[in-house]
């Protein structure tokens, strides 16, 4: 059963177009990567699965519920999808707990006692419980996008989003976040994944979505996409990352 | 001409003439820092919602009061509103309300300017957990747009503060008022309007040294 379902989607910005009628489905534990070269609509896509971005056509569907229809509650649904950005966006003002706490408690409506316990499991997860009373600030790239992870896993969600979790990070601080991530998509969690990573997309990855100009030019198999990709705007692209 | 004398200033005069305008004066300065934040907060929001029947009003209020010399101000409110409540309300209220209300206008575009400071990255991260849109200000936005524009809201302060002196035109009874009663009493007018000028000049340097301050802590803090 589809966990993320998009038919015909389209957005503009004024008069340009950015996404043209993409269509796609990300089925429950499925992990699917989604690659294309700068300013193809990549970003854009992933934020319109939970609304963070508006679209004027067509429609997306998480766990059966349509995110666009008028009646739809908005930060009730938000709250079960997990996303991780680009440039982390923790709360500078919040300590690395009360960021991971803070959702859990209003939103949830969990006691500040267990949103805390919760708070420290998943640090101890990703490697980072010592740093639990430290602000955001004081920690490096890589370690706030673990502290990223951990937040939208506090939420318990039903599925994740990455949007170009490590491109903003220095190389060596590259793996860290994948390590993360790979254990995560082994554990079963659904993920769709805005990446250039194609190594953490060769491991884990079912399906390669390709986007270029606001279409998906290509949505294949992991096998099917390294192997022998059809379009030759994907081949460009492949060739291009991959031969260094 | 006779040289400067201060002699009549000791701590009687202070008890007798100075000390109620003083505090009024910063009861007057208080009351519309707190107020103006507020209401200029909430002007802000309504002024970046992205809708116009609630942008526009909040804009033309905005704009109006910033359009308009705030003596004038003091002056209308004064003397319209005995004719809008049916009996006159004391001068000192007139006061705290008008300064208030016009504060508002110069607090509103400066949390304005510090909302907008906040990156577009922040709103989403807040939504993406499942905030509403009020969780996310009160808990994500104006949490940060405060911190980043404390140093422009002291500075604005600062100026209030100045600014309370105009009250002279109702007749209130605030810092400048106590000097020249004082003044008028010993006949020593030159000297008393020179010692509330040092006494304005102390309080507003001080306050903008702990600007200063301030600024350079908020920049080592990013």
């Amino acid at each position: 059963m589809a966990m993320i379902e998009m038919k015909n989607l389209s957005k503009w910005y004024g008069s340009f177009q950015v996404l043209k009628d993409c269509s796609t489905r990300v089925d429950r534990g499925e992990v699917v990567v989604v690659c294309g070269p700068s300013g193809s609509g990549k970003s854009t896509l992933i934020k319109c699965v939970n609304a963070l971005e508006r679209f004027q056509q067509g429609e997306v569907i998480i766990d059966g519920i349509s995110v666009g229809a008028p009646g739809t509650d908005l930060p009730r649904l938000r709250a079960r999808v997990g996303m991780v950005f680009q440039h982390f966006e923790l709360f500078p003002h919040l300590s690395i707990m009360e960021n991971l706490t803070l959702g859990q408690i209003r939103v949830l409506g969990r006691g500040a006692d267990e949103a805390r316990d919760k708070g420290v499991k998943l640090l101890e997860r990703v490697g980072l419980r010592e740093q639990a009373e430290k602000f955001p600030g004081q920690l490096s790239g890589g370690q706030q996008q673990r502290v990223a992870i951990a937040r939208a896993l506090a939420m318990d969600p039903m599925c994740m989003l990455f949007d170009e979790p490590t491109s903003a990070l220095d190389p060596e601080m590259i793996n860290e976040v994948l390590d993360v991530m790979v254990e995560l998509a082994q554990e079963g969690m659904t993920m769709m994944c805005v990446s250039h990573e194609m190594g953490f997309a060769r491991k884990v990855a079912n399906r390669v979505i390709f986007m270029d100009r606001g279409e998906i030019v290509e949505d294949a198999l992991k096998e099917d996409f390294f192997g022998k990709p059809r379009s030759e705007r994907a081949q460009q692209f492949l060739s291009k990352i991959l031969h260094h | 001409m006779s040289a400067l004398d201060l002699s009549f200033f000791n701590a009687d005069l202070v008890r007798q003439f100075l000390w109620n305008g003083f505090v009024f004066s910063i009861q007057l300065t208080l009351v519309a820092m707190a107020g103006g934040i507020l209401i200029g907060t909430l002007l802000a929001l309504l002024r970046l919602s992205g809708r116009s029947w609630l942008a526009l009003p909040a804009a033309a209020y905005v704009n109006t009061m910033r359009s308009v010399p705030l003596v004038m101000v003091i002056l209308w409110f004064f003397l319209l509103i005995p004719f809008v409540i049916g009996r006159p309300l004391g001068a000192e209220w007139s006061a705290i309300i008008t300064f208030t209300l016009f504060e508002a206008a110069y607090y509103s575009e400066i949390m304005r300017a510090g909302i907008q400071s906040v990156s577009r990255g922040q709103v989403y991260a807040g939504n993406a957990l499942g905030l509403t849109y009020f969780q996310t200000m009160r808990l994500i936005v104006l949490p940060q747009a405060f911190r980043n524009m404390l140093p422009v809201l002291l500075t604005q302060t600062i100026i209030l503060f100045q600014d309370t002196s105009l009250v002279y035109a109702i007749g209130a009874y605030d810092l400048l008022k106590g000097f020249e009663t004082a003044g008028k009493n010993f006949n020593r007018p030159v000297e008393a309007y020179l010692l509330a000028a040092a006494v304005y000049f102390v309080i507003c340097y001080a306050l903008s040294s702990v600007v200063k301050q301030l600024q350079t802590r908020i920049a080592i803090a990013r």
